[in-house]
């Protein structure tokens, strides 16, 4: 079976010494010695890592890491030095890197410049869509959809951002306004003051001014309505029934609609049920005032943002 | 059945110091004339200068920071990125094709550590002499002219690591004034660390691991062997002709002229050991074909000289095949394997080269936004919107206007930027509106294009761009 023999060459590589089946051996080359040494070198890197970085836990603890922490100015602008750790080395970063203040700086030369500066420079719109897209999912897109408009699941909750009828006006400016003052959206619920026919002739008008082939007898005694005392509409709405910027009315006469689900009703007896709807309960919406709660720069950008979105003025 | 304990090798050990001795031959000219074309290039490259309209002069400039590779007079931008998978991929298949046809001719001729290691060794034999100068000084204890002798051989490694450090960093910025700011302590600090890091690797590399690298490191050396075939060239020393039948023997009495040796069945190895003291990697060629061996072919140089000193024939030490030892046949250049790596070789070669000369240089995407899909309008007309991206490569200014095809009576709403300038190499990014009454016949979704028309450039043409506009299936 096995058999021992030995190979022994001056020189030559040595055998394991053990022989298989008569002649099957096997060599035993040596190993690089740097090969081994930079192996221990490899363990003493790991323990002056362990002692310079946090590394163990113990007890309810871990140890911190020794001369190794990093500091940075908290919100009161003090002072704060913390063992090493990510969050804080994200934080001095964030503070003190190199990109980190080009961005800074590029962020006051946008906030220095006015709405008209940063719409023809399309460097400066680049970077609001950027930075006032996060803004925006962070602060509106909850009420408002992510991209502006809400699905149709959602139809009629709030504004439609991206389109380009806008209640309290599409301007800059106007949109600035909205964003700082927040707004009130009402509309009286006629339900009570209305009769269901009455509810039927002013919804018929309503319809007809946007749309062909509404029974004109109704249609002329909803015009008497929305018109006259009854109704009264006119007073928010204009006789034109255009909407008042000033009321945050709604312009009838287009092919928007935002709170009645007309588009998506079938039949025009559908359009119409879904008209006096809102007719008869009225609308109660708030869109919050931002002033506190965002910076004036973010309010800007926010505004360039929405503007942006498909129907600024 | 008792295992009887040998004398047990020790796990590890030192390297073996090689000195190897100067050599005269063909292929030592060839390994020069490569060495020094090589060293040209790579030494002088980046001073070279190349007028460009806009961006450096120089020739070959790697910008990182900018993101872009200057390449005489290509500029290579990040999403040309797969030229560099294709030339990978030439590179490999070069490799291979060259290994298939003559073994590790790389290795011995232009792997980089050969050339650096080969430079080293020289500066050691010009520093400290030939090998048996060189080999006494390292068994002689420290003394005044073995300091003196180690130190100016380290110290000339070590400038030759700092050139080659220095000038690979030269690479990736403008050269002049680069290697003025790294002397005066202006440059990035990447500019120095990486000069350090590559000193101290060409150092050790070059001056210490040498053969090691190819021995124990290099991957290439391992998987070499399923690259050659019966007819691969290696470099061969011709047993029969060297043994004899009674093996080879020293010059000496009754065995000196090749009559002489025939007669007493010796073969024309005169076992000088030249072949040995020359081989960069320490081994011993006539024990055959091993790892080590890298096919710098100067054990080859090294019989010939000595054959051609006794007047007689060449080819003791050669480049030869297996098919030519064993059968006595040429070895076959045009096989399967050869003329496959070839026609993948011509491939990848026609491929980049069409692709690069075809590049498109300004080009537009299209991306619709996809929250809202479409918005109504006040006028009933349905909007989509969408963000034009677009790139000028043409390495001047470049004015575009853009048009809709494919929608009848659309209208493109840019906001301010109707009319668009770019300057060389210059990328925007803009919101772009698309307002459009779809007919009643009409499905939910149409597909479109844009159209960017260079109005500055005659010689360029529009460069179009497929989209889709959608609106709700029912109107």
């Amino acid at each position: 079976m096995s058999e021992n023999t030995q190979q022994q060459q001056s020189g030559a590589v040595q055998t394991t010494g053990h022989a298989w089946d008569g002649d099957l051996q096997e060599f035993n080359n040596p190993l690089p010695r740097w090969w081994v040494w930079t192996f221990y070198a490899t363990i003493v890197f790991s323990l002056v890592y362990w002692v310079i970085f946090p590394t163990w836990p113990y007890a309810n603890t871990y140890t911190k890491g020794v001369a190794n922490t990093i500091t940075f100015k908290n919100d009161q602008g003090e002072d704060v030095t913390t063992h090493w750790n990510t969050r804080s080395l994200l934080i001095e970063e964030m503070q003190t890197g190199e990109e980190a203040l080009k961005q800074k700086a590029y962020l006051q030369k946008v906030n220095a410049a006015s709405y008209d500066e940063i719409l023809s420079d399309p460097d400066m719109m680049a970077f609001t869509e950027s930075t006032a897209k996060v803004l925006f999912a962070d602060n509106c897109a909850a009420c408002h959809g992510p991209g502006a408009a809400l699905p149709s699941s959602a139809f009629g909750l709030y504004p439609n951002l991206a389109d380009d009828a806008w209640l309290w006006g599409g301007k800059l400016e106007d949109i600035e306004a909205t964003l700082q003052k927040g707004r009130k959206g009402y509309m009286p619920a006629f339900g009570s003051t209305l009769s269901e026919e009455q509810l039927d002739q002013v919804a018929s008008y309503v319809l007809s001014l946007s749309m062909e082939g509404v029974d004109a007898e109704k249609v002329a005694a909803g015009k008497e309505i929305f018109n006259g005392q009854a109704g009264g509409c006119h007073y928010c709405h204009t006789k034109e029934a255009t909407g008042l910027k000033s009321q945050g009315s709604a312009n009838l006469t287009d092919a928007i609609w935002t709170v009645a689900n007309v588009p998506s009703a079938p039949t025009a007896e559908a359009k119409l049920v879904a008209i006096k709807q809102v007719i008869r309960n009225g609308i109660n919406r708030v869109m919050p005032a931002w002033s506190g709660r965002l910076s004036d720069d973010e309010i800007k950008q926010l505004a360039i943002y929405v503007h942006q979105r498909g129907g600024g003025k | 059945m008792a295992e009887q304990q040998t004398d047990q090798q020790p796990l590890y050990e030192a390297r073996r110091s090689i000195f190897p001795r100067s050599v005269k031959g063909r292929f030592r000219n060839i390994k020069w004339a490569i060495l020094a074309f090589a060293y040209g290039v790579y030494f002088l490259l980046p001073w070279m200068r190349w007028e460009r309209a806009a961006g450096p002069d120089q020739a070959v400039l790697f910008d990182l920071v900018g993101r872009k590779f200057y390449l005489f007079g290509l500029t290579v931008y990040p999403q040309d990125i797969f030229w560099l998978a294709g030339f990978l991929m030439l590179a490999a298949y070069l490799l291979f094709f060259v290994t298939g046809i003559a073994g590790r001719v790389f290795c011995g001729y232009f792997c980089f550590q050969t050339l650096w290691t080969d430079v080293f060794v020289l500066v050691e034999r010009l520093v400290q002499g030939e090998r048996p100068a060189r080999i006494r000084l390292a068994k002689q204890p420290m003394n005044g002219e073995k300091v003196l002798k180690l130190g100016l051989t380290h110290l000339l490694w070590l400038l030759v690591a700092f050139a080659t450090g220095l000038s690979f960093v030269l690479y990736w910025g403008n050269a002049p004034d680069l290697i003025l700011d790294f002397f005066t302590g202006q440059a990035p600090f990447a500019a120095y660390g990486t000069t350090l890091f590559l000193t101290a690797t060409t150092y050790v590399m070059a001056g210490h691991a040498r053969e090691q690298v190819c021995t124990y490191m290099c991957p290439y050396s391992r998987f070499q062997s399923a690259m050659f075939d019966k007819d691969t060239l290696v470099v061969s020393y011709d047993s029969k002709r060297g043994e004899g039948s009674a093996g080879r023997a020293r010059l000496g009495k009754g065995r000196k002229s090749q009559e002489e040796r025939q007669a007493a069945g010796v073969g024309d190895c005169i076992d000088c050991g030249y072949c040995v003291q020359v081989c960069p990697t320490g081994i011993d060629i006539r024990n055959g074909l091993q790892i080590q061996c890298i096919s710098c072919a100067l054990c080859i140089d090294a019989c010939d000289t000595i054959m051609d000193s006794l007047g007689w024939e060449r080819g003791l030490v050669a480049y030869t095949s297996e098919r030519q030892a064993e059968e006595g046949r040429r070895a076959r250049l045009l096989r399967p394997k050869v003329l496959g790596y070839f026609l993948v070789l011509l491939i990848i070669v026609a491929a980049l080269a069409w692709n690069v000369s075809h590049q498109q240089l300004f080009d537009l995407s299209v991306a619709q936004e996809r929250q809202p899909l479409y918005v109504t309008l006040s006028d009933g007309r349905i909007q989509n919107s969408y963000e034009f991206k677009m790139n000028n490569k043409t390495g001047g200014p470049l004015q575009l206007e853009f048009e809709i095809v494919g929608l009848e009576g659309a209208e493109l709403d840019l906001g301010n930027f109707s009319h668009i300038e770019l300057a060389p190499d210059q990328r925007l990014r803009l919101r772009a509106h698309i307002k459009y009454a779809p007919q009643a016949v009409e499905s939910g979704s149409k597909q479109f294009s844009v159209r960017a028309v260079p109005v500055n450039r005659e010689d360029l043409q529009p460069f179009e761009k497929g989209a889709v506009f959608s609106w709700p299936a029912k109107n």
